[in-house]
Order: C-alpha cells, then structure tokens, then sequence
C-alpha cells in the first residue's frame, strides 16, 4: 500500500486539524520572527524617544515620549552634532563618488574583458574575485600607513578611493555575468557600420546594461554610507567626518547622551533603509532568476 | 569586508563550464589594442594602488618573526584566537542552517508571510553601525530592555552581560546573527525558488512526506549554493570588524577581541602597527585555503552570489 494511498484515506477531520496545527505553528513561528528582528529597532527608538531623565527609568515605553532628540539632531543642538547636516553631505558625497567611480572603472573593465576580449582578460578577472573574497579589514592597517604616504589622510578622497577599491570587484562580476545576455552581434554591426570602441561602450553596451549598473550602483552607494572602518581611520576632524564617524564617538562621551545619540542613529540609518526598500522589486527579481547551478 | 555582504544579489543564468575562459585565439588589432588598454587602465591603476601595493606592504610589516614571538606570548592573542575561531565556526554555521530554514518558511505564498518578509529585511536595511551600538546599549545598562524584561519575568535584578567572557562572545555571536541572517535567507530564498515545483509534485507522488522532500529534494539541490554561501561568509566573518568592536568592544578586559579588532587596537591604541598587521597576517592559514576552494568551486559551476 503505497503512502498516497494512505494518506488519502485520512479523514476530513484529521486532515483539517493536521492543517490547523501547521498553522498555528507557522503563525508562532512568524510571531518569533518579528520579535527578533524588531527587539533591537524598538529598543533604539524608545531611547530616542525619551527625555534624558528618562533613559535610566528602566520601562518598557516611555513615561513621557517627546521628539526632543530629533529636534536636537536636526538643528544640530549638542556639541557632537554641530556640524551634523555638514557630515550628512559629507556621507552622501562620498557614497555618489563611489557608486559614480565604481560605476566608471567596473563597466569599462568588464566591457574590455567581456566583449573586446582582451588577451589575458581573465588575469584581470581573478585578481578582481581575490579581492572580493578577503576581508577589506585586514587591509587597514597598511591601507592607513598608504593614504599617509599618498597625502590623503582626513580627506574625503581617501574613504572614497578604499571604498571603490572594495566595490569594483563585485562590479566587474555582475557586469560580466549580466553581459552575457547581451548578444555579441550587436557589437559586431555596430562596428560594421564604422563605430569605434568607445562608441560602442557608449551607445551599444552601458545601455543595454541599465539594469545591472543601477543594482551595483545602490550597492556602491549603500556599502560607502555604512562603512565604518576606514571612515573612522581616514578622517578625524569635524569638517572632514562622515555621520558614521560623528556617530560613534558618543561611545567616548561621560554624559551618556544616549537619546541623541540613537536619534542620531535613526536619522542616519534612514537613507539606507529607503532605498533599499525602493530597489527591493529589482533585486527580487534578480533573485528569482537563478540560485541553484551546476 | 562584513559589509560587502550588503551585496544586491543580481543573478543570471550562465551555462555552468563555458564561464571565463582564456580565449587565447583572438587577438585585438590595431587601435583596438590602444582602446582595451585606455579601458583597463583604470582598474588596473585602483588595484596596483589601493590593492597590490597596501597587500606587500602588510606583508612587509609583519614579515620580522620576533613579531609572531611576540604575539604568541601575549595571553589575550591567545584568547583572541579562541574568540575568532569561536565566532566564525558558531556564528556562520548556525546563521546558515536558521537561513536555510527560515527560507523555507518564507516560501509559503500567504499575505501575512509576505508582509512578515519585509519587516524581516529590517536588519540588513539598517546600518551595522545603528544596530550594534543599540544592541551595546541593551547589554550595558541596568536600563536597558534587556534588563527590565529579566525584572519584569523573574523579579531579580538582569545578570550584566559584559561582565562574563562567555556571555559577551554570545551576544556578539547573537549580535551577528541578527544581522545578517536576512541577507542569507534571501539568497537561499531565491534558491529555493530556482528548484522546479515539477520535482516536488513527482516527490510526493511517490509518497515523500514534507521532511523526506526537505532532506532528499531541496538539500542535495542547493547543497552547492550552501556550500558556496558558507565559504563565502567564513571569509567575511573572519574579517568582521564592527560586531565585536560595537557590541561587546572587547569587554571583559579585552577578552572578547577577534582578530580584526585586536589588530586594530594594537595597531591604533597602543602604537604597534607592525604587530597589528602580524596579529591578521597569523589569519592567512586559515584565509588561503578556503579562497582556493571558494575560487575553484565558483569556476567549476558558476554559482553568482
């Protein structure tokens, strides 16, 4: 007796309370979930919602909530903040030059590896994948020692020559994998009809890869404003920080303006957030296309 | 770099074999060779600069031996060592396998599953940086959530995380966790979603329950993706930097430190870079043989993360 048979033998009532079960766990499995991944968010914005007095109070939600915090953080009200809105410019500065540059020296490599097909094109390739699989963190130390000899140091150039260096690898192997859906053929008519390489980068290829260069673009932008590392170790002066810099150095402050501090913090993490969320539809799409190969 | 897992995964198919191989046959002519190598020249000029040349410097600055002497006789390397190799096998491990099965929760097509997917991507939306020092905040006060909700349960006062070695290294590990569970469950989502439904309708024909179609459909299909997604986020692990530095910032007494933080104050707080630069040198052991393995296996079938 095979097991189908089986279980389609099972009573309609056994069946719907079987069903009922894999609910109930599924929606406790759900309710988990949410409390895991919120716990940490609601304890951030409980403490920007408290007043100073407050934070030591020791409740679940705050006796009396107020936006004081954020009013703070906006109109730059506490010494660590005074050049805030400065910082913010700063922060997406050096995320527009990233994803710009990343942009720039990704698609122009991947389009001579891929469709010049350069001799030894593939060296180049390698050497991009190394440095996509090891950990940016290890560079520091020497990578601080460089940008003293290159004369970079506090200077915004400096996060945003690390960051692209960290970008571009990962550039170059989704251009290369999204280049080829891109028939070859076009290229060969277009240079028929007399257009010289860089036409054809120009005219032919960059936009046919629109997809690809916004996804890696948000991922140059967004991995430039939560970086924090090199940010902290290349600039060190208020004018020259960005947010993430400003931010963490409450962790030295004795007052413990923690409200602020995780006001502070909301603010910062909000640009992140939207566009993630915009670009959410892309990346799914992207998902669904393939997983599992080879 | 633990924030290069902030990768927007953009997958296309590729016939797995034909990937990048050297085409030796085609030579470029002409002023064509001037324009491939105005092409490459800017990526070249990153990595000789930002790459290559801070890569032998490092070496350079940890090459002397009585720097890994050195090393080997402070106590805390000691316990750094332990820490990393607690954090990484732990941490990745059990991210993988809760990313594995929440994506298979997360496959049901009901409103509420959906809704619960966004809410879910919080954490790998927001800043590590945000999280972590709120995360900080829960485990250092007497104030915190944590704390009130230990009162609130039992009645006694919440036991101070930072004060234990093993319950700091936990809530880093946790810390980690959280945030980077979304990332994997949405790249073992889009897995999941690539198996053809056609192998599952003929599976439970022949009588497999939903556990026997778990272990013996979807686990031999992705076992490669698993495999490739564990080395992958071993390396990053290795190198991750801002959990243990905002989390637990090494307390105890510097006891909870991994080498990306351990490095960094050698080298930042205490004026030893040369030793800093050792101190992540001594993870190379471990960083080169799992590269030759993730790089052989993404030539060999052409898995895109």
């Amino acid at each position: 007796m095979s097991v189908v048979a089986r279980t389609r033998r099972l009573s309609p009532w056994r069946y719907r309370a079987s069903r009922r079960v894999g609910e109930g766990a599924g929606m406790l499995l759900g309710i988990v979930l949410i409390v895991w991944s919120l716990a940490p968010i609601y304890n951030m914005v409980v403490i920007a919602l408290s007043a100073h007095d407050d934070i030591f109070a020791g409740t679940i939600w705050p006796a009396s909530p107020t936006l004081e915090s954020f009013y703070v953080v906006v109109t730059e009200g506490f010494w660590y903040l005074e050049r805030f809105w400065h910082q913010f410019g700063n922060s997406f500065f050096v995320g527009l030059m990233t994803m710009f540059l990343t942009l720039l020296i990704g698609s122009l490599a991947s389009f001579t590896v891929g469709r010049m097909r350069l001799r030894n094109g593939w060296l180049l390739t390698n050497a991009a994948l190394m440095t996509y699989v090891i950990p940016a963190s290890f560079l520091a130390i020497p990578f601080y020692r460089i940008m003293q000899i290159y004369g970079l140091t506090n200077h915004l150039w400096a996060v945003i020559a690390a960051i692209t260096t960290f970008a571009t690898p990962y550039a170059i192997f989704i251009f290369s994998q999204y280049g080829k859906s891109i028939p070859m053929e076009l290229d060969e008519s277009a240079r028929i009809d007399g257009a010289n390489p860089l036409q054809i980068y120009l005219y032919v290829y960059l936009p046919l890869m629109a997809p690809a260069l916004v996804a890696v673009g948000t991922y140059a932008l967004l991995l430039a404003w939560n970086e924090y590392l090199y940010n902290f170790l290349m600039l060190s002066t208020p004018d020259s920080m960005t947010v993430a810099v400003a931010l963490a150095q409450f962790l030295n402050s004795d007052e413990s303006p923690w409200n602020y501090m995780m006001a502070t913090a909301i603010v910062y993490a909000l640009p992140p957030m939207i566009i993630y969320y915009m670009v959410r539809r892309n990346m799914v799409a992207g998902l669904t296309m393939g997983g599992v190969k080879g | 770099m633990s924030s290069a897992q902030q990768v927007l995964p953009l997958q296309t198919p590729t016939p797995a074999g034909r990937a990048r191989r050297p085409r030796w046959h085609f030579r470029l002519q002409g002023s064509d060779t001037a324009w491939a190598i105005a092409f490459v020249v800017p990526y070249v000029a990153v990595f000789v600069a930002f790459v290559a040349y801070p890569v032998v410097f490092g070496l350079w600055m940890g090459s002397r031996s009585t720097l890994y002497t050195l090393l080997f006789s402070d106590p805390r390397y000691i316990d750094t060592l332990v820490n990393t190799l607690l954090f990484v096998c732990i941490g990745v491990n059990v991210k993988m396998f809760l990313a594995f099965l929440v994506s298979g929760f997360f496959m049901q097509r009901r409103w509420w599953v959906r809704a619960l997917l966004v809410v879910f991507l919080l954490p790998w939306a927001l800043p590590a940086l945000s999280v972590f020092l709120s995360i900080h905040y829960m485990l250092v006060s007497q104030w915190g959530l944590l704390d009130t909700l230990w009162t609130a349960v039992t009645g006694a006062d919440g036991p101070l995380f930072l004060v234990s070695r093993g319950m700091a290294m936990a809530a880093n590990i946790l810390a980690y966790i959280w945030k980077w569970l979304p990332f994997w469950t949405l790249i073992f989502l889009s897995a999941r979603m690539a198996i053809p439904q056609e192998i599952y309708e003929a599976a439970a024909i022949d009588g497999a329950t939903g556990i026997q179609q778990t272990i013996h459909v979807t686990f031999p299909l992705m076992a490669n993706v698993y495999l490739v997604a564990t080395l992958l986020s071993t390396l990053w692990t290795l190198g991750d930097f801002p959990t243990v530095h905002f989390v637990s910032s090494g307390a105890p007494a510097r006891t909870t430190d991994v080498l990306a933080t351990y490095g960094f104050h050698q080298a930042f707080n205490f004026g030893h870079p040369d030793l800093g630069a050792a101190a992540m040198m001594s993870a190379l052991p471990l960083v080169i043989p799992v590269v030759i393995l993730l790089i052989r296996r993404l030539h060999r079938t052409g898995v895109q993360l």
